[in-house]
């Protein structure tokens, strides 16, 4: 816990944060983005960027409940013998 | 009454699917997204998977004697399943990818504490309510500090590294999810 408070504190510090380093992150951003992962970088206005993230991360959130929901489902219909197969993916 | 038969038969053909997956692993990971690290999709699916099974394993011994009597009952156990199965999945990523990143120390703070995961999912929308032309950006951000664990707590800068990494993560996770579900033989034998 210790560790945690000394790194905020350490990200506090380096508090020049220039508009290059902003840009830089935005298009990171923008590349992951498939709704507008193709277009050029000075096409997209940062907000634009910042709403479709909001969008993207919100979908993802989707897909992890409705798969979750499937493998519940898919639990409720198989026996022990699966248990002991995915056991044995691990060994 | 289903026969033991086709049981048997349908056992053998997973053993088939999830070792073909498993080679997956090791060979050609699955549509690696853009730059997720191979080792941490597969950290994230060695311990999801381990969580997966002992899910498995605590279920309920009813489900011997039911074929279509207990319904209601085995609907409940599903929906539990499905949070435990989702809390699993988060926490297991948050878990791989360890406590250099903000967002997974968040993450993983709440999914200990039980805290609700994702508010914003669970509510019902109202889209495109802030979204005026002066201050809809503040607002954005806002919205995402929101969406990304931890977010409320990050200067501006850092929420954009975060969020992009939170992202790459996410995308892993869902892909290997897919997987999983995918190489399990479907529901067809009740």
């Amino acid at each position: 816990m210790s560790s945690r408070r000394s790194r905020s504190r350490q990200s506090g510090g380096s508090a020049a944060i220039t508009d290059e380093q902003i840009i830089d992150l935005i298009s990171k951003l923008q590349s992951l983005l498939p709704e507008i992962r193709d277009r050029r970088v000075d096409r997209v206005s940062a907000s634009r960027v910042l709403q479709e993230t909001c969008n993207h991360i919100r979908s993802l959130h989707r897909e992890v409940d409705d798969l979750s929901e499937r493998l519940s489902q898919l639990l409720s219909t198989s026996d022990t013998a699966q248990a002991a197969i995915i056991r044995s993916l691990l060994m | 009454m289903p026969n033991i038969r086709t049981i048997k038969t349908t056992q053998k053909a997973k053993t088939t699917t999830f070792s073909s997956y498993s080679s997956s692993f090791s060979m050609q990971p699955m549509h690696l997204s853009a730059e997720t690290p191979t080792s941490l999709k597969t950290m994230f699916a060695l311990r999801f998977l381990r969580a997966y099974s002992k899910i498995n394993r605590y279920k309920s011994p009813s489900r011997l004697s039911s074929s279509s009597s207990s319904s209601s009952s085995s609907s409940s156990i599903v929906i539990r399943r499905c949070k435990r199965i989702k809390l699993a999945a988060y926490a297991s990523m948050a878990r791989a990818v360890g406590p250099k990143r903000a967002w997974s120390r968040a993450l993983l703070h709440k999914v200990l504490h039980r805290t609700r995961l994702h508010r914003s999912v669970t509510r019902p929308k109202v889209s495109g309510a802030g979204s005026g032309v002066a201050g809809g950006a503040i607002n954005r951000t806002d919205k995402l500090r929101r969406l990304v664990p931890g977010g409320k707590r990050m200067d501006f800068c850092n929420l954009l590294g975060e969020t992009a990494n939170y992202i790459q993560c996410l995308t892993a996770q869902v892909h290997v999810m897919q997987g999983i579900a995918d190489s399990l033989p479907p529901q067809a034998w009740f």
